[in-house]
This record gives structure tokens, C-alpha cells and sequence, in this order.
């Protein structure tokens, strides 16, 4: 039951993917909503960042006429997959429509797969009968869509957002979905050059699960050892990229062991001990906590993080700095890219600087409900396999 | 009749053109080597090969070689053997010997290789960038629990963070040798090097001379068999607390310093009767079982006012199950030595047929530790034939926390591997307790020494995370990723959880 054309993560994960990439996020704090076109353009000028065998966006508050159902973007190799998931959307939800997605024919995107995207609700007698929250429900069946129904996977499955990715530049995958047509308060970008080529359309980013999603510029040298550790609270990183780490620290600091955003950013971007050994005694006593437990997490080397989620979005680049991140403001919009030209492309910012390493850039949309997750209860190995689309992920790992 | 049949193992040659007749390699020889008679006369039979005549003499006219008789081929019977069956012929005892196993197994260490940065990622200069070998010894917790401090800021909440842990300023410690089995003066260099380092030295079993009270912060105190030295003050001084169950070297036996080796300093520190033999039974009669262990552990956290308490064990077979127990009844840290560990004695046939090297029990207990989701409870020192930075390395990927080093210590103060620890003669002073040998270690000279071993190793350990792309050493600790084998076979590669070059 293997497909033939579109390599899956499984034949991606036995090798490391190396690659650099460049990233954007714009989010306007007063909540207005501004199409897509400003996020194309900002990825269009970091064409070279790329090498058209990756791009995407995700946007958030883009669909207020469903804001409290669940937006599934759909990838289907064919029409057996599409049946076999939408089986399991009519099984399982209320489908309030469901719909191909609007794309255009564009010059240098190739062969897509078929592209569908659903806005449900949880059955109200299945989700009770499954005993969980509607977000741990609506991951379990992520999971059980990308492992078990061959040739489907869930790009993204969030309140009011949606991810656009796909195999090409991103100024030509944003023209694809016809992204100036949706209109958001948050958007993030992303253009990848990776050096393998996998040459699918589900490995671009963003990453998503729920309403957060990740794009991510650079390579975690401490990638060997953040996995380890994952495994060890149930998570399994079969993707073998970068983002995939990323991704799952964020999900075990934030949501599981509640840090706060900005502590968890500093254990993700440590301080030096040298700074720490500084600090006044009570900031000294979290620090060296956080460095000490969290050590094993710490995301060494080279990065520049974007995550998105419905109340904002936060940046972050590695503890020395190693890749670019420009931010700036114009009013109420912030924005962060790797590079000032992508920001001077989409607006003549009031300010603009260069966020420190490990200090987060936050944008907080005004009157929107933070912290990031929804009340997801799930164990990590479901997580991990919702996220990756894999069924090795599946195996049960009780751990914790 | 012959009284052995023990050719000489060296010989010793004296060019007497250069020779100045000054008598010093006569005075230096702790093994009685030389007698004078206007000129300095080789014993070639008394000789180890410490090399301390030959450091000396001034007019560098002596040289040690191999005696290299010749035996009839046999791969099987090889020299050493027949000559241990020759000496158990003529005497009828258990062969001793000192320092680690010297038979030619597998190096694994030297069947692994580090990986570097091209390209894709950065490699760091430690030079010009902050390269971090900071690392804390002892228990965390799970996670770290922060509330809001009132100010916009954080706090730990109530009883949250990292409990009692001792900082290290890089990962690599000194191993326990107890005074006795080595000199006051090597304790001291020791005590001295660490403090000047930011590290460990552990006084092993035979208790904390009172000279060494100004450095007791860093310093492990260690409670063996024997429980030499063991008393309320003794536990309190120390930064961590060592339960010494094994020894790489000799797993499974006991310790025997002879009476002669107990003088009255080392009888007031080991608080026994001087001139009697101090005897360390094999197993703590206290500790016949894991429960037993998490006993002693508390006992000794209450005794302490909860200082860290870590647990030695020797590398056998079942050491990920043993140390997965030792972690939950309570040790804050394991400290696996592989069977490649040095000892001041050991019978010979302990030292080179008892149990497995190191990679492979950091690799398992490591392992196991994270399947049962308590690695995080205790830290991991390895030990047992450190040899260089890239060992310190390969074992910090492979999972341990810290290295120990004792052999390489020993070293840096002038030892030479000669294997005689045992016959309490050591040239260079350091595990003898004759005041006329011990004088030869100037403590501070030796501490200088070691900090300059220390500090060589660290800076190559920055220069090695650099090259990974990493500036903090607890980037590359259990990254097994950034090794990969050479020569293991697929089953080797599986437990030691690497892949082979080329993956």
C-alpha cells in the first residue's frame, strides 16, 4: 500500500536534514487582519534563502466565519486516501463544509497532491463517549489519520488558521493558495533549501499541530542528545529534523511542565553561566535550576525560531546568535525576518533592531487568550505521531 | 636447585664513559637496584622500569631495555603466563599486582570517532567564543516549578529546583585513592589542584587527614567496607558523600593495606591501630542487598545535613539493573568503573579477567536510566582508563556526566606505570609511605602539575565541542549522534547505541 511517487517521512528519517533556510512573522497586536500578500512579499525578497524545494505560511484569524471549528488542511496522494480520511471526518465530526482548496495554476510548482480542507466540529456523542477535551480528540484522530491512512496527511488542524506549504519557493507557493485573498491578524513564512531532496509536500514548513505551528532557520548540533531526552518523557523524534525538537520542547516545557513562555525560552537559549553567576540571587536560583534540569533540552547551535499560535507569535534565535533575525515595528504591527530587506519590503518600520540571543520577541494580539495551548492531555508519543505522520511514532512508549 | 626460574624483566645499562660515579641513581632507586662500588652496579633483577634513575642522572648515561629472551613460540602459553606459573611454583600465592589491566582487549575508545561541523552549522571558536564545561554534579528534578515573584519576574516555587548538587567547573574530577595506598603528599597536591580547579579530589577509603580540612569543599569523602576514617565530623566536611561498593580493578574483592604501610599518620586518619594491617571486607556486611543500600544512603544524607551521596560501583555484567537500583533507593550519583581502573593492589587475576570496559556500562546505564525516565535523578561519573580529552569526550557523548581520572593523575606526578604500587617502594614517592620516598612530591609542585593536566584536557574538550558546533558541554552529554564506530560489529554498535561511520 505504499505510494510510488510521494517519498514518505519514513524514508526521509534515517538521515539527519541539513539545511538553512529563511523565515519570517508579522503579526498586527491590534488584532487587524491584512492578507497574505504582505507575507509573500516578505518571503519573495529571501528568495535566495531557498532552493524551491520548500515553502510555506500559516495564518491565523483567517477564518472568521468558522472561528470555533477546527480547519483541517488536507494533502492527498489520491482519491483512495481522500475517502479513507473523509470516512473517518464523517465517523468522528461534524463537517460544517468541506471543500477543495482554492489554488491556482503557478509556474514552477509541480505535480500537488490533492488538496482539501474540512471545518469541523467533535461529534458531540463520540467526544463524549471518548472521554477527552475536544483538542486532545481532535489530535488523537491527527494521529490516527497521518499513521494509519496511507497517502493522507494533516497539514494543519487549528481553530481559525491554516498552513500553506508545499514543494517549491514560497513566493510561489503563497500565489498557489492564492494567499492574498485570506486575511489574518498573525502571519509566519518560511523558505526552505534543504541539502537532501526528499521533495514532499508534507515536509515543508510550518510544522503544525493544533493552533501552534514552528518554522525554524537552522540546525540543532544538539539534536543527538534534545531527542534522547525527549524520548525519555515519551516523545519519539522520527522525522529526523530539527523542527521536530523544537517543537516537542516547547510542547514538554509550555505545556506539560507549565514554565512560562519567557523561562522557557531561556532554557531553550540558556544564558551563559558567566551572566547567570551575576544575577541577583533569586533570578540566580531559577537560572541555574533551569540550565541544570533543562540542560539536555537546550537547543545548541545555530537557530532562528518563529512559533505562531492564535494569540500572537514569538521569535527566538540560539544562545550565541548564530543565524539572522531582524525584528521592527511599524504601529501596532511587529515583524521579524531574517533578513531587514524582507521587513523594508512589506513596510518603512518606525524601528528596527536586532533581538539578542536567547531573548525572545514576543507579539501578543490584543483581547486573545494566551497561554498557547489548548488543554491538550494526550501522551507524548501521540503527539509525537500526529506531528510526523508516522506510525512508528505510534508505538506504545509508557514512560512517564 | 634453581631458586626461580625469573629471568630478570629488564636490563639496565650504564655507559660508564659518561658515567660521573655521583651515586645519585643509587640514592634515587626505591627498589635497591643499584649498589656502589667506585661505580654505580645494576641488580637488572630488582628493576621496574620506573624510569626515576633514569630522570636523574645527571649525566644521562642510563638506559633501561627490554631483556628480550627468547621463548619458544607458543600463542597460547605466552611469556606472562609461564612466568606467573613459575612464581606461583616458588611461592604458592596469589599474584599481585598494581595499576590497571594491561591485557590487550578491545580499546573501544579507540574504535569511536567524534564528528565536526561543515557548513551546514557553525563550528565555534573557544577562543574568541564562550565555550562551557560547567557542570553539576547530584540529583534534578523532573522540572523546574517557577510562580510569579510580584514583580513580573519568577521564583522558584516552595521546595522547587535543583537540590543540594556540587558545581564543577569542567567535567573531569580526580578519582579516589586513599591515603595509605598513596602518600599524604599526593592528597595534598590533589586536595590542592581541585580547589584551584573548581573540581573533585576523593580522599578514598582511608579517611580525611586533617591537613586537608581547608580544601574539604572539594573533596568526596568515601565510605568503604572498611568504613576507615568514617565518623560524624569526617561525613560533614565533605562536598559529597561516596559509597565505594567496587572497584574496576578488582570487582567483587576487598582491599588489604599492609601493617607496614601504617604509620601513625595513617593510623590517626584511618582511625585503626598502628603497625595492624587495614583489611576492607569484599562486601559492606551492612549491604547485602539493595535495600540495604538505601539505607546506608539516608543514614548518611542525615548524617550529612543532606549532602550529595553517590554510589562506586565496578562495570560487571547486569550494571544498568544494579545502577537503575541504586539511583531509586536514592544515590545521587553512580560512579561506574570500568575494568580498565587502576589499583594500588590487586591480584593479578582479578585485575585482568573481572569485569567489562566502560564505554559499554556508561552506555547501558545511561540507557536504562532514560527508559525508566529517571536519568535526570543522578548524575553519571565514569572512570577506569581515561586517558586523554577525547576519552573524556567519547565517554561524556556516550552519557557519563563527569569523568574521573586516577591513573592519568598519578601520572602527572611523576608515576610510570611500572605496575609495583603494591610493594610500597614507589621511586617517585606516591604510594609508599617511607618519609624518605614520600619527601620526593613537593605538593605544590604536584598540584601545579595536575592543574596543568587538567586545564589541558578542559581546553581540549572546548576545542573539541567548538569543532561540534556546541558551547556547552551538556550539548554534547548522551549526544551519541555526534560519535561513530569503526570496526565494532553491528552488535557492539547496537548497545553502545552508535552508528557506524559512514550512517
Amino acid at each position: 500500500m505504499s505510494s510510488e511517487t510521494r517519498p514518505r517521512y519514513r524514508e526521509e528519517s534515517p538521515f539527519k536534514i541539513h539545511g538553512g533556510c529563511g523565515l519570517m512573522g508579522l503579526c498586527d497586536e491590534s488584532g487587524a487582519r491584512f492578507s497574505g500578500e504582505d507575507a509573500i512579499q516578505a518571503m519573495a525578497v529571501q528568495h535566495d534563502r531557498g532552493n524551491g524545494l520548500g515553502g510555506g505560511f500559516a495564518g491565523y484569524g483567517i477564518y472568521p466565519e468558522f472561528p470555533d471549528h477546527f480547519a483541517f488542511h488536507m494533502m492527498y496522494h489520491d482519491i483512495r486516501a481522500k475517502e479513507e480520511a473523509e470516512a473517518i471526518f464523517d465517523q468522528y465530526f461534524l463537517v460544517d463544509l468541506a471543500e477543495p482548496m482554492p489554488t491556482r495554476p503557478t509556474k514552477g510548482i509541480g505535480e500537488a497532491p490533492l488538496l482539501w480542507r474540512y471545518f469541523l466540529t467533535p461529534d458531540p456523542d463520540k467526544l463524549e463517549a471518548a472521554e477527552m477535551s475536544a483538542e486532545d480528540f481532535v489530535v488523537h484522530h491527527v494521529m490516527r489519520i497521518n499513521s494509519t491512512v496511507d497517502g493522507a496527511f494533516v497539514a494543519s488542524c487549528g481553530k481559525n488558521m491554516g498552513v500553506f506549504k508545499g514543494v517549491g519557493y514560497p513566493e510561489e507557493i503563497g500565489h498557489f493558495f492564492k494567499l492574498e485573498e485570506y486575511e489574518g491578524h498573525t502571519w509566519t513564512g518560511h523558505n526552505r533549501f534543504p541539502t537532501n531532496t526528499p521533495g514532499w509536500w508534507g515536509g515543508a514548513h510550518p510544522f503544525a499541530l493544533l493552533d501552534w505551528t514552528i518554522v525554524h532557520n537552522g540546525e540543532i548540533s544538539s539534536y543527538g542528545i534534545n531527542s534522547r531526552y525527549l524520548e525519555q518523557f515519551g516523545y519519539k523524534c522520527t522525522l529526523g529534523t530539527d523542527t521536530e525538537v523544537a517543537a516537542y520542547l516547547f510542547d514538554l516545557m509550555l505545556r506539560r511542565h507549565k514554565l512560562p513562555l519567557a523561562l522557557a525560552c531561556k532554557a531553550l537559549a540558556a544564558p551563559l553561566w558567566r551572566d547567570i553567576d551575576r544575577m541577583a540571587p533569586e533570578e540566580q536560583a531559577v537560572m541555574r535550576s533551569l540550565r541544570a534540569v533543562y540542560g539536555p533540552g537546550m537547543l545548541n547551535g545555530p537557530f532562528a525560531i518563529v512559533l505562531g499560535f492564535n494569540g500572537g507569535m514569538v521569535a527566538l534565535n540560539d544562545r550565541i546568535k548564530l543565524r539572522p533575525l531582524v525584528a521592527a515595528r511599524k504601529g501596532s504591527r511587529l515583524m521579524v525576518a531574517s533578513e531587514e530587506s524582507a521587513i523594508r519590503a512589506v513596510m518603512e518600520p518606525d524601528t528596527t533592531w536586532m533581538p539578542k540571543a536567547g531573548e525572545p520577541t514576543v507579539a501578543r494580539v490584543e483581547g486573545m487568550e494566551w497561554p498557547i495551548h489548548g488543554d491538550l492531555h494526550l501522551p507524548a508519543s501521540e503527539i509525537s505521531c500526529a506531528v510526523t505522520g508516522t506510525n512508528t511514532s505510534c508505538d506504545s512508549v509508557e514512560v512517564s | 636447585m634453581p631458586t626461580s626460574f625469573i629471568q630478570p624483566e629488564f636490563k639496565v645499562k650504564i655507559d660508564y664513559d659518561k658515567c660521573h660515579k655521583c651515586g645519585r641513581c643509587v640514592q634515587q632507586c626505591g627498589w635497591g637496584v643499584y649498589s656502589f662500588n667506585e661505580r654505580p652496579i645494576p641488580d637488572d633483577s630488582k628493576c621496574k622500569a620506573c624510569h626515576r634513575c633514569v630522570t636523574f642522572c645527571p649525566a644521562h648515561c642510563i638506559s633501561i631495555e627490554k631483556n628480550n629472551l627468547a621463548f619458544k613460540d607458543s600463542d597460547n602459553w605466552s611469556p606472562s603466563l609461564r612466568k606467573a606459573v613459575w612464581k606461583q611454583a616458588d611461592t604458592g600465592g596469589v599474584l599481585l599486582t598494581g595499576m590497571g589491566n594491561d591485557k590487550p582487549y578491545t580499546k573501544i575508545f579507540d574504535h569511536l570517532v567524534l564528528d565536526a561541523c561543515q557548513v551546514t552549522n557553525p563550528s565555534i571558536d573557544p577562543l574568541r567564543e564562550p565555550m562551557e564545561l560547567r557542570t553539576y554534579l547530584g540529583r534534578k528534578p523532573d522540572h523546574v516549578a517557577v510562580e510569579s515573584d510580584g514583580a513580573g519576574g519568577f521564583k522558584l516555587a516552595e521546595g522547587a529546583g535543583m537540590s543540594n548538587n556540587v558545581k564543577l567547573e569542567t567535567p573531569i574530577i580526580f578519582s579516589p585513592m586513599s591515603y595509605g595506598s598513596v602518600s599524604l603528599n599526593v592528597h595534598k597536591s590533589l586536595a590542592m589542584a581541585a580547589e584551584h580547579l573548581g573540581t573533585l579530589m576523593n580522599t578514598g577509603e582511608g579517611g580525611l587527614h586533617a591537613d586537608l580540612y581547608p580544601y574539604q569543599d572539594n573533596i568526596i569523602v568515601q565510605c568503604a567496607s572498611g568504613r576507615f576514617g568514617v565518623n560524624p565530623d569526617y561525613l560533614q566536611r565533605g562536598a559529597a558523600i561516596e559509597i565505594k561498593v567496587g572497584q574496576g580493578a578488582k570487582p567483587g574483592i576487598g582491599g588489604h593495606l599492609p601493617g607496614e604501610k601504617i604509620n601513625k599518620e595513617v593510623s590517626t586518619t584511618r582511625m585503626i591501630p598502628q603497625g595492624t594491617d587495614a583489611i576492607s571486607p569484599a562486601p559492606h556486611h551492612d549491604i547485602y542487598s539493595i535495600e540495604d543500600l538505601r539505607q546506608l544512603i539516608y543514614a548518611l544524607k542525615e548524617a550529612s545535613g543532606y549532602k550529595p551521596v553517590g554510589v562506586k560501583i565496578a562495570a560487571v555484567h547486569n550494571v544498568a539493573a544494579i545502577a537503575s537500583g541504586i539511583v531509586r533507593a536514592g544515590a545521587d550519583y553512580v560512579y561506574l568503573d570500568g575494568f580498565k581502573g587502576g589499583t594500588g593492589a590487586a591480584p593479578q587475576i582479578i585485575r585482568d579477567h573481572i569485569g567489562i570496559p566502560l564505554e559499554i556500562a556508561i552506555a547501558v546505564v545511561d540507557q536504562r536510566l532514560r527508559e525508566e525516565g529517571i536519568r535526570n535523578q543522578a548524575s553519571i561519573i565514569a572512570a577506569g582508563s581515561i586517558r586523554s580529552s577525547a576519552d573524556a569526550a567519547k565517554a561524556i557523548a556516550l552519557g557519563a556526566d563527569v569523568v574521573a581520572i586516577g591513573s592519568a593523575a598519578l601520572m602527572a606526578l611523576g608515576c610510570h606505570l611500572c605496575q609495583s604500587c603494591h610493594t610500597g617502594c614507589c621511586s617517585w614517592g606516591l604510594t609508599t609511605q617511607k618519609p624518605e620516598l614520600t619527601r620526593r612530591l613537593d605538593p605544590e609542585w604536584g598540584a601545579e602539575r595536575l592543574v596543568n593536566l587538567v586545564h589541558a584536557w578542559s581546553h581540549e574538550l572546548q576545542e573539541i565541542l567548538g569543532a561540534l558546533g556546541v558551547n556547552a558541554v551538556e550539548s554534547l552529554r548522551g549526544s551519541r549522534e555526534r560519535l561513530r564506530s569503526i570496526g565494532l560489529d553491528e552488535q557492539m554498535n547496537k548497545i553502545l547505541g552508535v552508528k557506524p561511520a559512514g550512517l
